[in-house]
């Protein structure tokens, strides 16, 4: 059966039976938000404290909704290989979480697969520092 | 060596958060996380990364969390361009520096391409630009926002560059390439992280991560003519700019 893997920030989610449709995506409501966390409501696309007006062209008469068109809206790059679609994040966005001089939060495995998010050491000094073992 | 560092400055309210970008993940970096060979180091490697005899004598296997961050997702947001790089977060959760390295001096056009030593002048430098680095996050933890290496938001600013469109793009490429190579798909994830090399160049976390994505290289220091090669090629894309520790306007 075919199959669509959704990548969408650090979401990772197959959805089957879902097929492109040219170089359109269309999911219901409900797949959208398992794979994207927007949740159709009446003001729009919602997530958090956020909410984005529909337009008609990104919706179909049984309340799918093509998440390519609404990702280009929010100036999101949108990567495919064959049925593997990744979304980023754009770059307005990218940079005001920067420049705002609040550390960005992210949550990553140790090596013994026990979460850690940045936010955990809220309160003190943080060093924080990247390496590779390239 | 940083866990010298941090033995040191742990119980001062002080936290170290080491994020390895490896996108073969453990098997990348198990041996260097638990370091059961740490007292076999070469000495070599401490001249080259200009750790003082101090620090390097006092070695340890991290007691800090050592985060895997396969997809290189810390490096996108915070604009990281190659490894080791850090930053410097408050109490509050704010920035207060600039992305910048960690200390490093780029020892690569100095040293000998087979045997990896350098010479004593330039020995010398990566030493001074190392311990002048460590001093000032020791100044850090001890003075906090009175700190002289802590700098005003407009500074921290002004340091960083933000990204541009195809930054993101290249970061896209990468989340495909990931996902590619956890699936077993080594041919097509290589040519998602060479397209991320190709629309950002300046990147070396791509360009190192992309070489060495090969079962037999994962987990090694490339040393091999591949990084050479590809060092002198990209010199317009600063390896280890500099930390500038200058002091902040009064």
């Amino acid at each position: 059966m075919s199959a669509t893997v959704l990548l969408y920030d650090e979401r990772e989610t197959t959805l089957p039976g879902v097929e492109a449709s040219g170089d359109a995506l269309w999911l219901s409501a409900s797949e959208l938000e398992q794979a994207t966390g927007w949740k159709l409501q009446s003001e729009g696309l919602c997530r958090g404290d956020a909410c984005v007006g529909v337009d008609p062209a990104w919706r179909d008469g049984e309340d799918r909704i093509d998440v390519t068109a609404f990702a280009r809206h929010m100036d999101q790059p949108i990567t495919r290989d064959d049925n593997i679609w990744a979304f980023g994040e754009s770059v307005s966005a990218r940079h005001d979480a920067l420049f705002s001089l609040e550390a960005p939060d992210f949550t990553l495995p140790d090596i013994d697969g026990v979460m850690h998010s940045l936010s955990d050491y809220r309160g003190k000094k943080v060093f924080l520092h990247s390496w590779g073992s390239y | 060596m940083w866990q010298a560092v941090y033995a040191e400055l742990k119980d001062q309210g002080f936290e170290m958060v080491a994020v390895a970008f490896d996108t073969a993940g453990k098997a990348a970096v198990e041996a260097k996380i638990r370091a059961a060979d740490i007292a076999e180091r070469p000495v070599v490697l401490a001249r080259l990364m200009g750790w003082s005899e101090d620090l390097w004598a006092r070695q340890a296997p991290p007691t800090y969390p050592c985060l895997i961050d396969q997809g290189h997702e810390v490096a996108e947001r915070y604009g990281m361009r190659n490894v080791p790089q850090a930053v410097w977060i408050d109490e509050h959760g704010r920035l207060v520096r600039p992305v910048e390295s960690a200390g490093t001096y780029d020892m690569v056009p100095h040293m000998d391409r087979e045997t990896f030593e350098v010479p004593e002048e330039a020995a010398a430098h990566g030493l001074e630009v190392r311990n002048a680095y460590i001093d000032a996050l020791r100044d850090w933890v001890r003075h906090g926002a009175d700190s002289r290496y802590v700098l005003p938001a407009d500074e921290i600013r002004q340091r960083m560059s933000g990204p541009r469109p195809d930054d993101v793009l290249a970061a896209n490429h990468v989340r495909l390439g990931r996902y590619l190579y956890t699936q077993g798909e080594l041919a097509r994830a290589k040519q998602h992280f060479n397209e991320a090399v190709r629309l950002c160049p300046a990147s070396w976390n791509y360009r190192r991560q992309s070489m060495m994505l090969d079962a037999d290289r994962v987990g090694e220091l490339n040393g091999g003519e591949d990084f050479f090669a590809a060092f002198d090629a990209n010199r317009q894309y600063p390896y280890y700019p500099e930390a500038d520790l200058g002091l902040a306007e009064a």
